[in-house]
């Protein structure tokens, strides 16, 4: 009898099993209610498709101690050239434990002058905010904020 | 019903960047939050905003429902020509809202 095929088998077996109660775990685990680093994560790279972020020439203005998380007020500023051959063509808004990792995508272009846009967000919980601006040579820049906040947004009842 | 609110500079010089302030009113309901029987309200937002110059567009922005209620949107423009900007939001159950400001410039 041969026992070095069988003994493959056999740990094939096993490797398989124990990828199938890895596997199982997420499926058992309730979808959390709000969105993890990772899911940040995987926004950006969304965004990205896995390219280099560095840090620096955005500017992510945001109150650091936020009374009312319904509306927040948010402005981003990219310290860039707005040249036809050299501009900031996005900037996208994430932030960490909103029950969704997105906030907003903005597109711009060298007409656009400054690359600055401004709104106003909800947020759900003390979070950090992070900003990335892609610009027109495909590299991508950003910029993060930590915010604390003392009444959270989405969380009550409609009556 | 809805209605937004626009502030363009009515004059510019050529050159000039101009700042467009734009808001909407609209709920922007999540889709997060539960009425106190445990169902869930259905999501009602804006996702989109565009901004067209002439026919052109010169911004658009994908809103989340992390944009608070009556969403206000900022955003800057080189001012080339005389005309006008046309704004449109378009949402969840069919919401699709357009306004217009001219301009100006010498």
């Amino acid at each position: 009898m041969h026992r070095p095929p069988n003994s493959t088998r056999r740990r094939f077996l096993g490797l398989a099993g124990g990828a199938a109660v890895l596997g199982a775990v997420p499926v058992v685990t309730v979808r959390p209610a709000e969105a993890t680093p990772a899911m940040l994560a995987s926004a950006i790279r969304n965004v990205t498709g896995g390219a280099a972020v560095k840090t620096g020439k955005v500017k992510l203005d945001v109150p650091p101690l936020v009374e009312n998380g319904n509306t927040v007020p948010l402005t981003v500023s990219v310290n860039h050239p707005m040249a036809p051959e050299d501009h900031v063509t996005s900037i996208h808004v994430f932030n960490e434990k909103n029950p969704q990792p997105n906030i907003a995508n903005f597109y711009l272009g060298p007409h656009s002058g400054r690359a600055q846009v401004s709104t106003r967000i909800r947020l759900a919980d003390s979070q950090k905010i992070v900003a990335i601006a892609k610009l027109s040579d495909g590299s991508f820049w950003s910029a993060s904020v930590d915010v604390v906040v003392t009444l959270a947004a989405c969380t009550e009842e409609v009556i | 019903m809805a209605s937004a609110l626009i502030n363009v500079p009515a004059k510019a010089k050529r050159g000039d960047i101009i700042e467009i302030k734009t808001l909407m009113s609209h709920i922007m309901e999540t889709g997060y939050r539960h009425m106190a029987s445990g169902e869930i309200v259905p999501r009602d937002i804006i996702t989109s905003f565009a901004c067209r110059f002439n026919g052109t567009e010169i911004f658009r922005a994908d809103l989340f429902p992390a944009i608070a209620a009556n969403p206000f949107i900022t955003f800057f423009t080189t001012a080339i020509e005389s005309g006008k900007f046309e704004f449109e939001w378009v949402g969840d159950r069919g919401f699709s809202e357009t306004a217009s400001a001219s301009i100006t410039v010498e």
